[in-house]
């Protein structure tokens, strides 16, 4: 099943010129968001991205680009209410699946 | 040049809960065979308790009676993590590296950067890995790219990553396969189970929420002098279900639910939750709108914060779900309450309550 939420994959930016091809974000995108294209790669499905960034952290050519962080509702109001950025604490709440 | 004292010889003689000892280090040798302690054990997290002390140390662990060709598998010394992985690595010799994340499991530590490229950089120094093995190849969990970036661990050591699936239980598939994987072993699924794992957790950490509402539904019927079974049983269902509908049923009608935002999901199950409650109860106009308001508003602030459970949502979204949804939660559960009130107030100066 394919799940789809609000916002998602609005910061994700890919510079074709760039890529090398290399496919590295295919091996390591949890969402199936890219596709070979050619000799490159294209992303084929935007609307999946959670933006967690384990593309661009293993593209070699820094082709890739995504604003980060945690999708959780609870770390946001606590980074309100800390009057800081949203972090997760993670010690407890969430996080929790192996 | 082999660091263990024994040499492989003896070394397949080792049996799991001994160890390997060379001069710098001791090194565990454990079993895929997960024992009752075990199995408690991921209880008794799964449920909240010890669950940020549940560790296994950093270091390297020989499963089995691994050698020098052996694959290296590297994990996250959060204990349930561990178990998890070494659980689908029966029959299979291998190494586990275990990277300090602080007890945390591989996805959240790699997005704290825990899992990282540095840790992984350290570790190896620290386990001297490459004395162990000929090859320079560690597979990694594929969610661990989030922290770890391969091209730069190879530039730093030449060990070459291979990011194996997703779930540990693809990994004897993985590596029957040659290291490699087909589409479904690198998606994240969001199936009944894992939607469910967080249930428990969830439940216990909302107790003080549980047993505030378990008070109420016995200081109300107090007041109104009808303190039998039957009112306390409808008060208890008024009360309590609103947090175990959104802790419980939420989760697992999320796909079902319609709207993408959590905070709808909730809400419309906030709604379908008042209506069938309204008619086990014989809830007038009245009390069912007051009541959707405060405990649909409820319900669907649970729903939201399940968004840092979920597998799928980023950060641009649950900020949405935070601006546009937390105040209009907040003034309908506000609203609800005043109704509530106004409803309850005459009652209660009037002296007749029923």
């Amino acid at each position: 099943m394919k799940y789809a939420y609000i916002a998602n994959g609005l910061s994700l930016k890919l510079d074709t010129e760039t890529c090398i091809g290399c496919g590295m974000c295919i091996e390591v995108c949890p969402h199936a968001v890219f596709m070979p294209d050619g000799k490159k790669v294209r992303i084929a499905d935007r609307s999946s991205c959670m933006e967690c960034g384990a593309c661009m952290r293993n593209c070699p050519v820094n082709a890739i680009q995504v604003q980060t962080g945690v999708g959780c509702a609870a770390a946001i109001i606590g980074g309100i209410l800390n009057k800081g950025n949203p972090g997760c604490g993670c010690g407890e709440g969430c996080c929790s699946n192996g | 040049m082999n660091p263990l004292s024994n040499g492989p010889i003896s070394f397949r003689r080792v049996v799991p809960g001994s160890a390997l000892t060379t001069k710098k280090q001791v090194i565990p040798v454990v079993s895929a065979k997960l024992v009752l302690k075990d199995t408690l054990g991921a209880w008794k997290v799964r449920w909240g308790i010890g669950r940020s002390r549940y560790r296994v140390d950093p270091g390297l662990y020989a499963l089995g009676s691994p050698i020098a060709e052996s694959p290296v598998m590297v994990t996250a010394n959060y204990k349930l993590t561990f178990d998890a992985l070494r659980k689908e690595l029966a029959g299979i010799d291998s190494w586990i590296l275990v990277l300090d994340t602080k007890g945390v499991n591989v996805w959240c530590a790699a997005g704290k950067g825990t899992f990282g490229t540095g840790e992984l950089i350290r570790r190896l120094g620290l386990t001297e890995l490459k004395k162990f093995v000929t090859h320079r190849t560690l597979i990694l969990p594929q969610l661990g790219a989030v922290g770890v970036a391969a091209h730069e661990l190879a530039k730093a050591t030449g060990f070459r990553v291979v990011y194996g699936p997703v779930r540990a239980g693809d990994i004897p598939a993985f590596l029957a396969a040659g290291m490699k994987k087909d589409e479904g072993m690198r998606l994240v699924r969001f199936g009944l189970y894992d939607r469910m794992a967080i249930a428990p957790l969830e439940l216990s950490q909302a107790w003080p929420y549980v047993a505030a509402a378990f008070g109420l539904a016995v200081l109300l019927p107090l007041l109104e002098r009808t303190l039998d079974a039957v009112s306390f049983g409808r008060h208890l269902l008024v009360f309590v279900s609103p947090l175990v509908v959104g802790t419980l049923v939420f989760p697992a009608l999320l796909p079902y639910l319609p709207f993408r935002a959590f905070v709808a999901k909730g809400a419309v199950l906030g709604f379908i939750w008042t209506v069938v409650l309204s008619l086990i109860l014989g809830l007038g106009l009245w009390e069912g709108v007051a009541y959707f308001l405060v405990a649909g508003s409820i319900i669907a602030f649970i729903a939201m914060n399940y968004t840092g459970s979920s597998t799928y949502t980023g950060l641009a979204g649950a900020r949405l779900e935070v601006k546009y949804g937390l105040p209009v939660l907040i003034a309908a559960a506000l609203v609800g309450v005043a109704l509530a009130a106004f409803h309850f107030v005459p009652l209660f100066i009037g002296g007749h309550f029923s």
